[in-house]
């Protein structure tokens, strides 16, 4: 684990909340933004330790709250509670298979928007919510899904681009080589 | 099995998120304001990457082309230019008609353009910011409108830019006036969360007689908006609470979904 993962993951998550609000061609197109937040956190637990998952649910949901109209900090939560039960898990995840991967991934993607409204709803807030909705939370749930693997494809390559590489040991070795043939001394000649 | 560093982990965010949540609504407004500015950078980068397209599009546009744009252009700032004698000559004579009843003399709209610059990456809210702040002159509540019709109020504001809160968002009503002879008189709040174009007109009068493709305008009230601010039309009405209210569908005069650009009143009229 080094720090330079923990700052491509948060670099990832600065980059995704800006581009879900600056370019809303999803939107545009499905009627639903996808949200990789909780795609990332996913990566973050599996992959991370629990200072990059904390870091990553505070950070994330405050920027994502402050380009929204969500209360500051009410994402938080959610993120958090995934990270961490994903974390604690994380022993029991075949976390290399891209199937589990795109599971973990919907199942983020579902809990977390559900999560914020449920707490938007509690603390008197009137979100838009509606039949349509559902197809949101659909689209939602399927974007992360295949967003999952994708992202664990690009950090994983980004791992080995940045990161050091494990020494690879070959069967080859000098101390033991077979020398053929009469020893040359300097004494003939 | 959680350990020590799991609890203080846990612990460190939920305490975090507590106190962001105890604070006042002033201090988060202001907080949420020093978060949103971490983007700026990115929004100058946004900007110059908008801007390239047309850019390069100007460099390769014919002589031809832009000389014949230009006497469309000069056409229609003759034709604007007679529009406005006459209306000059109608607003003088409303003046007067108003001074002689004792009525509060309308001031000219002050506009200013801005530039839609995000979206909200939420799908609960119907929102967008906007490239002018109160460095500007933007204040909250001011009325956004496009040429085609009313877009919004502005719900927040920095020092560059502001948040606009859209129509159809449920934080965002108006008072609306049916263009019929009985000037029914309704509340536009919140459509549906896929379609930007529709919204609901409701608290209509249970004996309110709306038809389809009737204008819907600001009525003035509510002291917001202005009066007389194109919303949209009617789409169908239906009657709710055992004919108690009557409710209709309009759809909006403004493509909300397309919003490039939107003008800000910077001094709302007040009606009299």
């Amino acid at each position: 684990m080094n720090i330079l993962q923990t700052l491509l993951i948060l670099a990832a998550a600065f980059l995704a909340v800006f581009g879900e609000a600056a370019f809303p061609l999803l939107h545009h197109w499905l009627g639903a933004q996808v949200d990789l937040l909780p795609v990332l956190m996913v990566y973050a637990a599996l992959n991370t330790d629990i200072v990059t998952v904390s870091s990553l649910a505070v950070l994330g949901g405050l920027w994502f709250d402050a380009l929204s109209a969500n209360p500051l900090g009410i994402s938080i939560l959610p993120l958090c509670a995934i990270g961490f039960v994903i974390y604690l898990q994380r022993e029991l995840i075949l976390r290399e298979l891209p199937f589990a991967q795109f599971v973990l991934g919907a199942m983020a993607s579902a809990v977390a928007p559900a999560m914020v409204v449920l707490l938007l709803l509690t603390g008197g807030q009137e979100p838009l919510l509606g039949w349509g909705s559902i197809w949101q939370w659909l689209v939602m749930t399927a974007g992360g899904a295949v967003a999952t693997p994708v992202v664990f494809e690009f950090f994983n390559r980004c791992q080995q681009a940045l990161g050091y590489q494990p020494r690879t040991e070959i069967s080859f070795r000098p101390d033991r080589e077979i020398r053929r043939g009469r020893k040359q001394h300097h004494a003939d000649f | 099995m959680l350990k020590k560093k799991h609890y203080l982990a846990l612990g460190t965010v939920a305490l975090v998120a507590l106190l962001i949540f105890s604070l006042p609504q002033r201090t988060t407004s202001r907080l949420k304001l020093a978060a949103g500015s971490v983007f700026l950078p990115l929004f100058g980068l946004l900007n110059t990457a908008q801007q390239l397209p047309g850019n390069a599009a100007d460099a390769v546009m014919p002589h031809r082309a832009l000389l014949k744009e230009i006497g469309d252009l000069r056409n229609e700032n003759q034709q604007l230019h007679f529009q406005m004698m006459q209306a000059a000559t109608t607003a003088s004579e409303n003046d007067r008609l108003r001074a002689l009843l004792g009525w509060q003399r309308q001031a000219p709209w002050q506009l200013k353009l801005a530039n839609v610059i995000l979206r909200d990456p939420a799908n609960w809210w119907r929102t967008l910011q906007i490239d002018l702040g109160s460095r500007d002159g933007v204040r909250e509540n001011l009325p956004v409108l496009t040429p085609d019709g009313l877009v919004g109020r502005i719900s927040a504001v920095g020092l560059t830019r502001s948040q606009v809160v859209l129509l159809g968002d449920p934080n965002c009503r108006v008072s609306a006036l049916v263009a019929n002879p009985a000037h029914d008189i309704g509340i536009i709040s919140a459509g549906g969360p896929l379609d930007y174009t529709l919204v609901e007109l409701t608290y209509l009068s249970g004996n309110a007689e709306v038809k389809p493709g009737e204008d819907v305008l600001t009525s003035g009230q509510g002291g917001i908006f202005p009066q007389g601010i194109p919303i949209g039309q009617i789409v169908d009405s239906r009657t709710v609470e055992f004919g108690l209210y009557t409710e209709a569908r309009v759809k909006l005069s403004a493509d909300l979904g397309a919003l490039e650009q939107v003008w800000v009143i910077l001094n709302p009229p007040s009606n009299p």
